[in-house]
């Protein structure tokens, strides 16, 4: 993700650190959190088919991941049939350097978007600042993010870290300097809050020529694109503009327009816990400007940005699956306390702890902890609209940290280095390995952790002092079961087998 | 039947009482028990740490040791060590073969996986029986851990077992399914966030009002424990096999 705005991160736990401590961060996401996940179970719930839904999610990813090369090909045909134009983007800086030309040959120094990962994701509204033109968000919650000049926090929900006096303060403040300023005496009331975002953007959509789009789905066989949103600004960005640039996930394809029938049920219910999304926007290459609404000329670029080599891993392929709903955010309880912020990604939470890793490798100190941001507790895979089994993911790139291994980078098979920092820990389960491979070494340490008990210490060193400075340590007992064992019942009990090792 | 005895390494070190209670429980409803000697570690935190190789040695020791036909089951009280064996090792014999490393590790896992039986698992699915004859007089709040729940899907078969004990009175946890936050490694590697779980799993044990909290796993309970005494909260942990052993002439002490 080069461009963006994460890089540099420190690992997880220390940016978790400063999130576990704010109370402010911790109420408004637990209570954010909770409310639609709530709101998830019982629209789920409402499905007699949801399984049947989940696993036919599942398929029809796999089958189009499977046979990615040959859809997107398709997809190329049909949008170009369509009147559109395909652009092949390899990483996030191929995707700014071509965003930025169309942009700029349009004579236009400014742009509105509809909210999209991936441009978040490449860093695009910072390299199209850097050549003079202003991209200005549309989502009430990337507004929200945009004025405050600060960071996307959640998939669904960009600024659910801010509750809404903090919302009120930002746009009394800021609007004015990126257009029509906030009304006076504005108040927290979400009606007000909204009305006045309503005001600042409307001027915003009428005088945009060149309007900038991500998409939640691509159909091969026709060439549409879909995005399912809540306000409409969306819809407004998709249509009001002359130039439509779309910039989407190669993984974003789907195979034919009747695939959507699946996901159109079980996007909404897992995002916002709606049956419906208020807007579905399609759109097809064109229009016919003298006859119709809509973009006389129609950019998608085709974005890989790490997601061949992701493809090319058997067990972290199917993060791609990810139609980007957030369950797994809502239902996680590390993300609930952690906060966003501390996965330094546009991607949060259980998906970001997979995803990122894999699109931008393990080198840095945050995205070699990211596999670790877990407890794995599985919610995220049992909530996971299209059965992502995320921690067996987060393990497998767990391994991929400590032992290093194959792995594919930029279409190259590599073998990467285990990371640094793991040395100690690696030595302690090389010394447990070997202890718990014989009996009587595990049977020999239990005893002196008896014998020595009165002596073991209240706070442990190293980095057992994590555990012990907020928890308690259990009591070492007299006598180990295995003894108590033995001693009472060693004349028909299966001590036979110790033989070999004691 | 004869069942063996899968006490786990961090029960066997730390929780004894655990095992005892689980060789009364089983030879009160007439299984007999067997407890091999040879056991040591299933090998999970070194699989969820990341060092899939050095935990495949371990799951051939575990399948040397509890593999012998003359066991009916394999009976653990650890739903996170039963978890373990029951999808975990099936997981790595399907990535050894896929690295080309052909059957063997498939074959040598294979027999253990069906038999490995959860205690609670073992009481109703197999025994068939949801009253012990267990006798336990307090207000206990049950925590259905992470991998007995998700991984396990042990449904209501400990609560259907909890709520046949004489005296005792089962009162509903608030954010039940929610995790304590141990995690094996994830609790030293990740403590602050581990430890802001554990505080609302121990308070939201005491807002029930119940003097013990029980599940069916010590290590979640090592880890909500060390955070209960801390917080100097009343509220007990205590092992399911603890209270389903516990009868009135010989009362859990």
């Amino acid at each position: 993700m080069s461009g963006g705005t994460f890089v540099g991160m420190p690992a997880f736990p220390e940016a978790a650190h400063e999130a576990v401590g704010n109370t402010t961060l911790r109420a408004n996401l637990r209570h954010a959190t909770h409310t639609i996940r709530d709101k998830r179970a019982r629209a789920v719930a409402e499905l007699d088919d949801w399984a049947e839904l989940r696993e036919a999610g599942r398929r029809i990813k796999d089958h189009t991941l499977r046979h990615l090369d040959h859809y997107l090909m398709r997809l190329e045909e049909s949008v170009v049939r369509a009147g559109g134009t395909v652009h092949w983007a390899a990483d996030a800086d191929e995707a700014n350097r071509i965003v930025t030309a169309l942009v700029k040959a349009t004579g236009e120094s400014e742009v509105v978007k509809v909210k999209s990962m991936a441009t978040q994701e490449i860093g695009l509204n910072e390299a199209l600042e850097a050549e003079g033109i202003h991209a200005y968000e549309t989502d009430l919650a990337e507004l929200i993010v945009q004025l405050g000049h600060d960071r996307p926090s959640h998939i669904l929900v960009p600024a659910i870290h801010r509750n809404r006096g903090e919302i009120r303060d930002i746009f009394a403040k800021e609007m004015a300097d990126w257009g029509r300023p906030a009304p006076e005496g504005l108040t927290d009331s979400p009606a007000e809050l909204a009305e006045a975002a309503r005001l600042h953007l409307r001027e915003k959509f009428l005088r945009a020529k060149v309007g900038i789009s991500g998409a939640n789905f691509m159909v091969a066989e026709t060439g549409t694109l879909v995005v399912v949103e809540s306000e409409g600004n969306g819809r407004m960005c998709l249509t009001l503009p002359e130039t439509l640039i779309s910039v989407v996930g190669i993984e974003k394809t789907i195979p034919t327009w009747r695939d959507l029938e699946v996901f159109l049920q079980t996007l909404p219910r897992s995002s916002t816990a709606e049956r419906m999304n208020p807007y579905t926007s399609m759109w097809t290459g064109t229009t016919d400007a003298a006859t119709a609404d809509g973009p006389s000329t129609f950019h998608l670029v085709l974005l890989d940005n790490g997601r061949t080599d992701t493809l090319a891993d058997e067990v972290g392929r199917q993060a791609l699956r990810c139609i980007r709903c957030s369950a797994c955010l809502n239902v996680c309880p590390v993300y609930e306390r952690a906060g966003g912020h501390a996965y330094g990604s546009v991607y949060p939470g259980p998906i970001g702890a997979i995803l990122s890793p894999q699109l931008r490798g393990t080198r840095s100190e945050i995205d070699a902890s990211l596999p670790y941001a877990s407890s794995l507790c599985g919610a995220c895979y049992e909530v996971c609209p299209v059965a992502i089994d995320i921690p067996e993911v987060l393990v497998h790139l767990r391994e991929r940290v400590v032992q290093g291994g194959e792995a594919t980078r930029q279409g190259v098979k590599v073998t990467l280095k285990p990371a640094k920092g793991h040395a100690a820990e690696r030595a302690a389960m090389r010394a447990a390995g070997l202890a718990f491979a014989r009996p009587g070494a595990l049977r020999a340490g239990q005893r002196i952790a008896s014998r020595t008990r009165r002596f073991h210490p209240r706070m442990l060193p190293g980095p057992g002092r994590a555990w012990s400075a907020t928890r308690d340590l259990p009591k070492v007992p007299a006598e180990p079961f295995r003894d108590w064992w033995q001693r009472t019942r060693g004349d028909r009990s299966g001590g036979t087998t110790e033989g070999n090792d004691a | 039947m004869r069942v063996a005895l899968f006490l786990t390494c961090v029960n066997d070190t730390l929780y004894p009482d655990t095992g005892r209670a689980v060789v009364k429980l089983l030879t009160r409803l007439g299984v007999e028990v067997d407890f091999p000697m040879a056991q040591t570690c299933c090998g999970q935190a070194h699989y969820n740490t990341g060092y899939r190789h050095q935990a495949e040695p371990l799951a051939r020791h575990f399948s040397d040791v509890f593999g012998s036909d003359a066991y009916d089951a394999i009976v653990t009280p650890s739903g996170s060590c039963g978890a373990m064996v029951r999808e975990l090792y099936p997981r790595m014999g399907e990535r050894a073969r896929a690295e080309g490393r052909g059957e063997g590790l498939a074959r040598t896992l294979a027999p253990v996986v069906p038999k490995t039986y959860e205690l609670t698992e073992f009481l109703v699915d197999v025994l068939g029986v949801t009253d012990v004859g267990a006798y336990y007089p307090h207000k206990v709040t049950y925590h259905p851990t992470c991998h007995g729940l998700r991984s396990l899907g042990l449904g209501e078969r400990p609560t259907r077992l909890l709520r046949a004990v004489e005296g005792l009175e089962l009162v509903e946890l608030p954010g039940a399914e929610e995790c304590c936050g141990f995690g094996g490694t994830f609790a030293v590697k990740n403590s602050d966030v581990s430890a802001a779980m554990g505080t609302d799993k121990v308070r939201n044990a005491e807002s029930t009002g119940a003097d013990v909290l029980c599940a069916a796993d010590n290590s979640c309970l090592m880890h909500i424990a060390g955070t209960a005494t801390r917080l100097r909260t009343a509220v007990r942990p205590v092992h399911i096999a603890e209270i389903l052993a516990s009868t009135e002439e010989e009362p859990l002490s």
